[in-house]
Formats: structure tokens, sequence, C-alpha cells
């Protein structure tokens, strides 16, 4: 596995020119992630309504890693239903593990397979979709509250 | 014909020493940076462990057979070598514990908690490791007693007039980092224990990056703890050391409870062993402590002079030619510095340099190395960190700086092509 496999350009064009950076105005959910052990940080703004994500930016600080797979799960999830992004984040985890490509969501993602071969940036790559899950739990807890008090 | 080298060392029949560095790794012989998180083991330390378990291995302290007696002489003689090792007199003021994190937070739970009232301070640095600044954040929660961080210079030193003032009627101990393992700032940990004995405090010296590299005496710091762990300086895992002046010692409480650490026990009430046993609960890491041990011998045998000289030769070596390379910022004192350097290269993440750089079989640290509170001080998420040992060579710090070129010339021209 060389360094050019797994700094593909379109990851670095990610790293360089990171999609839906910044906050969203009125989120459903916001989710702050560290990794404890490098100091990656990520922060996710999610904007859901009636099960579809209509809204999804990031910021935060990082390695390369990091940043390209938040800008892409940003741009993949865009429009998604809740239920297809929880399917994307299963996949992304999957493929994370070697077990296959993702065949969901941004084009780009399938850049960041080679992530797999190097183990310890694993995490690197997962923050972002571990913030996606948590903000979707967060989200839909959210709605099940509003129905309750509905 | 000697392979010596001006300070006295042959380098490389040192590290023939040490079967891990004979390796490859993704195709280039290894060059092992990683020291101040772990060193290597040499082969006498492997074999001290292996031959206790091949031969010798029973519980201590309480077995009436001959394996039994091997095992407890052994654990005690260890104890006896770690206290020669230390400038310390007395082998009861010598605890073993699982690293030096553990035995820092033993002080904070026997001592601390007992110890501290409302309105009580405790005086640390910004430059801690986690390992002594959590057990004091956490303790002065629970007790009411205040934290007091003493910030550092420009240069990355301790601020000594900040650390004075810092000092009070109400300060009760000083926990202070030796060396800082992010900085490579050696403290006058000798000096900060006669003003904060002024004052009455105790002082607790965090020497896990210290005891590996230098000759070191706590009776000739005058400190009350000491903190270190065995892995750093060529031991084990999973041993460590807390030394602590007996006297106080015998006035704390136990911290954990159980087997080997009783005088009497009943279903009514207990009583505790002697000093230091009464701080080693559960059988102990026997094979560990026996390690450990060989590993001080392998030390004194090389020389802890000559050691602490090499190691101050590479650390100028290194921050002179890591600090050379084109767009790379080195942190910390540029001179008297220990044997690590922390750096950060403009526009490449600590932790992509670090892929790049065990590409080519290059093994450094990247993150925040348990100093979050220090990273934020100097203004960066995470940095990069290359440590020494005695095993290193100027030829691996040339190899370093080369690779770092490469990959500064690597990440611009990728992340150049993305722009």
């Amino acid at each position: 596995m060389s360094l050019e496999e797994l700094y593909k350009e379109v990851i670095l064009d990610h790293y360089a020119h990171p999609r839906n950076h910044g906050q969203v105005e009125h989120p459903t959910a916001e989710v702050h992630l560290h990794n404890p052990s490098c100091g990656d940080d990520i922060y996710l703004d999610v904007a859901v309504k009636d099960g579809t994500i209509t809204e999804a930016r990031f910021r935060g600080a990082g390695c390369s890693i990091s940043q390209a797979s938040a800008s892409m799960m940003t741009e993949s999830v865009q429009g998604m239903t809740v239920d297809r992004a929880r399917r994307l984040v299963t996949s992304f985890h999957a493929m994370m593990r070697g077990e296959g490509t993702v065949q969901d969501g941004s084009p780009d993602l399938v850049a960041l397979a080679g992530v797999a071969k190097f183990p310890v940036r694993v995490k690197c790559a997962l923050l972002a979709w571990d913030a996606l899950q948590k903000a979707l739990d967060q989200a839909e807890g959210e709605n099940l509250h509003d129905g309750q008090k509905a | 014909m000697t392979n010596k080298n001006t300070i006295g060392i042959d380098v490389a029949r040192v590290r023939q020493d040490f079967p891990a560095l004979q390796q490859e790794v993704n195709g280039h012989p290894l060059v092992y940076l990683d020291n101040a998180a772990t060193t290597q083991k040499p082969l006498a330390v492997i074999e001290a462990e292996a031959a206790y378990y091949r031969r010798n291995n029973a519980n201590v302290h309480r077995a009436i057979h001959t394996l039994g007696e091997r095992a407890t002489a052994a654990y005690e003689a260890a104890r006896s070598r770690v206290a020669r090792f230390i400038g310390a007199g007395d082998p009861a003021g010598v605890v073993f514990t699982r690293n030096a994190t553990e035995a820092i937070n033993l002080v904070a739970y026997a001592w601390g908690l007992h110890r501290l009232k409302p309105g009580d301070e405790i005086v640390t640095t910004e430059m801690e490791h986690h390992s002594n600044f959590l057990p004091w954040q956490q303790i002065s929660r629970l007790t009411g007693a205040t934290v007091r961080v003493v910030g550092i210079t420009e240069s990355g030193e301790l601020d000594m007039e900040a650390f004075r003032a810092a000092l009070g009627d109400r300060t009760r101990l000083v926990a202070i980092t030796h060396l800082s393992n992010v900085l490579g700032t050696i403290n006058p940990v000798a000096e900060i224990t006669r003003l904060a004995h002024d004052r009455g405090a105790l002082v607790l010296v965090d020497a896990a990056q210290s005891v590996p590299h230098m000759p070191l005496s706590v009776t000739e710091i005058g400190c009350d703890f000491l903190a270190f762990s065995g892995h750093k300086m060529y031991g084990p895992m999973g041993i460590g050391v807390l030394w602590a002046r007996p006297e106080l010692l015998s006035d704390m409480p136990p911290f954990l409870f159980g087997g080997e650490m009783i005088s009497e026990v009943t279903l009514a009430e207990s009583t505790w062993a002697d000093v230091p046993w009464k701080f080693e609960a559960g059988t102990p890491n026997v094979a560990g402590a026996i390690g450990l041990a060989a590993a001080m011998d392998y030390v004194d045998a090389i020389g802890r002079d000559a050691v602490a000289a090499w190691e101050a030769a590479l650390a100028q070596y290194a921050t002179e030619t890591i600090g050379s390379v084109p767009g790379v910022t080195v942190f910390g004192p540029r001179q008297a510095r220990g044997a690590l350097v922390t750096f950060v290269m403009e526009g490449v993440h600590p932790h992509d340099l670090s892929t790049f750089l065990d590409q080519k079989g290059i093994a450094i640290r990247a993150g925040h190395h348990c100093a979050q509170p220090l990273h934020a001080c100097l203004g960066i998420g995470a940095s990069a960190r290359a440590s020494f040992a005695v095993y290193n060579t100027k030829q691996e710090i040339d190899a370093l700086a080369e690779a770092l070129v490469q990959a500064k010339e690597f990440f611009d021209r990728v992340v150049g092509r993305a722009l």
C-alpha cells in the first residue's frame, strides 16, 4: 500500500476545499466529537425534517483523512432519509474493516477505502460518521419527544 | 579497536542488545523515535523476566516453600535495587505500582483525599502530563481544595516568578514534572522543592521522563514523593514505582485493600502491614519488578552520566537538524533539554506526517501526548514528537530530517494539486 493510494487526489481535494463547512442555522441536532487519542475534533450540525436530512454542516480540526471524510460524509447525506443515512454509516464502517466499498452517497467516498489498510488511521476516517450517528440518534430522540408532547 | 563515540558509548553494540531494533518496517530499517512513550527492551530484561517464570515463579510473601522464598528474595532485592537507583536510603520508601499514573493516583487518594480540606491548594504546572494533572483535578473536586496551575514562559520553561507567587500559606502540595514529555524542559525540582518546603508544602515529582535519561537522587532533590514507570526506562510494562519518604507512607492509609497488605483481619476490624507492603494489595508484578531491576543494572553498566551525555548530544543535534527543515517549528527550550523534540510542520497534520514517516520505517508520536492543556497553551491541536534513547544515532536523526523534507514536498505536491 503506497502513500499515493492513501492520499488520493480526491481526498486531498476535500481536505483543501471542505464541502459544507460551517454551521446550520436551525439544527435539529448538534454534536461535538473529539478523538481523545489524537486531538481530532468535529462539530457537526444536522437539520432533519420529516425523516429526511435537509442539511449537514461541520467544523473542526484534524488530519487530512478526518477532514476529507467529514466533507464527503456531509456531501453524501444531504437530502437522504435518516434510515438510508444510517445504512450508509453501517456500510462505511464495513468499508473501514476492508469489507467492500460503499454503494451509496458521494462517489468520492470509495477513495477512502484505502484507509482500511492503515488501521491506526481508521478512527480518523470514522470520527465524522460517529458524529453523524450521534446526531441522527439525537434528532430522532427529539422527534420522539415532540411526538410524546403531541 | 574501540567503536565508542566521544562520550564513551559504543552505540552499535548497544543496539545489538535490543532484539526489536533488528527489524525492517515497511521495507526500511526501523528507526524507533518514540521512546518517551515506551523504550524497547534489552535482552537482559527480557531474559530476566523469562528466567523468573522458567525457574522461580511463586507467590511472594506467603509461600512457605523454596520457590516462594526465591521469588520473595528476588522481589525484595528488586526493591532495594530501585532504592539504590534513585538515591533513596531505605527500600521501605519504594512501593511497586503498575506505572507512574498509578503511583500518582496512590498519593492523590491515600494522601490527598484524607489530608486536603476546602481552601487548601495544590500547585501544579501547565506542562504536566494528564497523569499528574487529572488526579489532582479529581481530588480537588472531592475535597474542596483548589488546583493552581503555573504557566510557562515564551521559551517553554516554567515561569519561576509565577511559581513563587503561586505558593501560599494554604499550599499543601506541589505536583510537578521533572522533565516535560512535550517541551523537553527540565524543571529545577531541587529549587522548587526548597521553595515549597519553605511554605510547609510537600512535593511530588513526576519523574517518568527523567529517571530513564539522567542520574537522579531523591535525596539530592529533597522531594517527598517521586513517581516513574519501568517501561520508559528499558524495563517491562506494568511495573512502576512510587517512592515516598517512609514516614509519610506510614501515616497514610492504604490505597487498595485485599490480599498481602494486611497485618491481621477479623470480621470486625483489620490492621495493615508495614510500609511499603501496606500499599501493595494483591499479588504484585514480581516478574516486572525483577525485569525493572535488570533494566537498572543495564543502564548502570553503560553508565548513567554517559547515557545522559549521549542523549543530550542527540537532543541538541535533533533540535538543530529538525528545526532547520523548511516549514518545521520546534517547541521548547533550545538548549539543556531532555532527549525529545516536539514540532509541527506547516500545512501537514501530525497524523499525516506520522503515517508518511511510518512508510519509511520511522516511528514517531503524533497527537497531544496526553498534555492537552499544554497544547491549548501552545495554540495547537496536535504535534509530532521524536524522542530518543541511548540506542539512537545521529544517522537516525538525519534519516528523520530527510524524510521530513520529503514529507513536506509530498504533501505540498498532492495538496497543491488539489488546490
